[in-house]
């Protein structure tokens, strides 16, 4: 694998796990529990569309084989998408939404806090204005959190099974292949055990405070970094992708 | 050329922003650099206030309409994104319009973090210009505001968010 090859498939790993979840988020619009929830989530979704766009951009003008981001993101299969499969999996109800949430923003923001120091222009410029919107967004559900973990029984309970259920798929997002090894020896691509460590300490922190358990000794499911995904992702895209694949001259 | 730079500088303030139209695109702070190639060929580097605003690509084509309308007929437009753009860009003139026109004004500069720590900022009514107001939702009608509601004059109002 090439350079170029494994920076393709960086830019659209990131790209692809910021539209799953952007895409994901946005089926609350006109859904939320009340009237500023619907807007928070709505413009949650907006910001990590807008960087999903910037990092499919960035992927399809390293490939150079002259497809657009637009190429990317409505005419991929699901085999060819490599979301972190915690993005695709469905909101559930506002617990376990708000749980999925604040374990991306949390993990988002050390992420792009490291890529903002690689060595690749446009990666680290897009992890320098990711960095603002995500803090923002973390200190919204990571609020939300602790509201419900030391909230009523009720929403303790369903802020705990949220938190078991989602743990599962945590540690994928830490997975590194080829493409991190390439990219890490080129000084543009994050080591993710150090992020790992920091992503605990501050989930930790933070279930601490919403008297909530931290799971141990999880089965981690993997896969989307060779493309497998949970069934949930196909259902996604039939939707995202069907006016574009049955209009194919659509502009808009 | 530094001329002919101005001169553009000057007609692109003439651009309202397509959310906001009480302050300029200049006012706003995203146009980042004014490259000119040749007698029609002009590149520019702009950098959203938002990853996902939708006004940027209405400013993409509003910024292309002025400067045909110039005679400019090869228009560049390049998204930088660093340094990232921040409300510290916007003026103070600009801030008091936004003001008048009822969207409270983003408070202090980014360099004070104390929000982090869970102090709150004191946002003035843009109305009445009462301390006494209170954050309804952090989040607003678009990606840059969020929602406040006035304790004294009871009137709910934008702010524009500092970041």
């Amino acid at each position: 694998m090439t350079t170029q090859e494994a920076l393709f498939q960086y830019a659209l790993r990131l790209g692809d796990t910021n539209l799953i979840l952007g895409q994901r988020l946005s089926e609350w619009t006109g859904h939320g529990p009340f009237l500023e929830e619907d807007l928070a989530l709505t413009n949650i979704a907006l910001d990590i569309t807008g960087t999903a766009k910037s990092l499919l951009e960035y992927a399809a003008q390293v490939e150079g084989k002259g497809r657009t981001e637009d190429d990317l993101a409505y005419l991929r299969n699901d085999r060819q998408y490599l979301n972190a499969q915690i993005t695709e999996q469905p909101n559930g109800d506002y617990a376990k939404t708000i749980v999925r949430q604040a374990m991306i923003d949390c993990f988002d923001l050390y992420f792009y806090t490291e890529l903002a120091k690689s060595k690749d222009e446009t990666l680290s410029g897009i992890a320098q204005k990711s960095i603002k919107e995500v803090t923002y967004h973390l200190r919204h559900t990571t609020s939300w959190l602790i509201r419900f973990g030391d909230g009523t029984e009720d929403s303790h309970n369903r802020a705990q099974t949220a938190v078991n259920e989602l743990w599962a798929y945590t540690g994928e997002m830490f997975e590194m292949n080829e493409v991190d090894a390439i990219l890490i020896k080129e000084g543009i691509a994050v080591d993710l055990p150090a992020v790992k460590l920091k992503w605990e300490k501050h989930m930790s922190d933070v279930l601490e405070k919403a008297t909530l358990v931290k799971p141990e000794n999880v089965f981690m499911h993997t896969g989307s970094r060779k493309g497998i995904h949970t069934e949930h992702l196909a259902f996604i895209l039939a939707e995202m992708q069907a006016l574009p694949r049955m209009y194919p001259d659509a502009k808009w | 050329m530094a001329l002919v730079k101005e001169y553009i500088y000057q007609l692109l303030s003439e651009i309202p922003d397509p959310e906001i139209p009480v302050i300029s695109i200049t006012d706003l702070g995203v146009i980042r650099d004014i490259i000119i190639i040749d007698e029609v060929t002009i590149e520019l580097k702009i950098t959203p206030t938002y990853s996902g605003c939708p006004a940027m690509k209405q400013i993409e084509d509003d910024v292309r309409k002025k400067l045909i309308g110039q005679g400019f007929t090869s228009i560049k437009i390049n998204t930088v994104f660093s340094p990232p753009w921040t409300t510290d860009w916007i003026n103070p003139e600009a801030k008091e319009r936004l003001r008048q026109y009822g969207i409270a004004p983003p408070e202090h500069t980014t360099e004070d973090k104390s929000w982090l720590t869970g102090k709150e900022k004191v946002i003035l009514c843009p109305r009445c210009k009462s301390k006494n107001t209170k954050l309804i939702s952090q989040f607003g009608s678009t990606a840059c505001k969020a929602l406040y509601q006035c304790q004294d004059c009871l009137e709910p109002f934008d702010y524009f968010k500092c970041i």
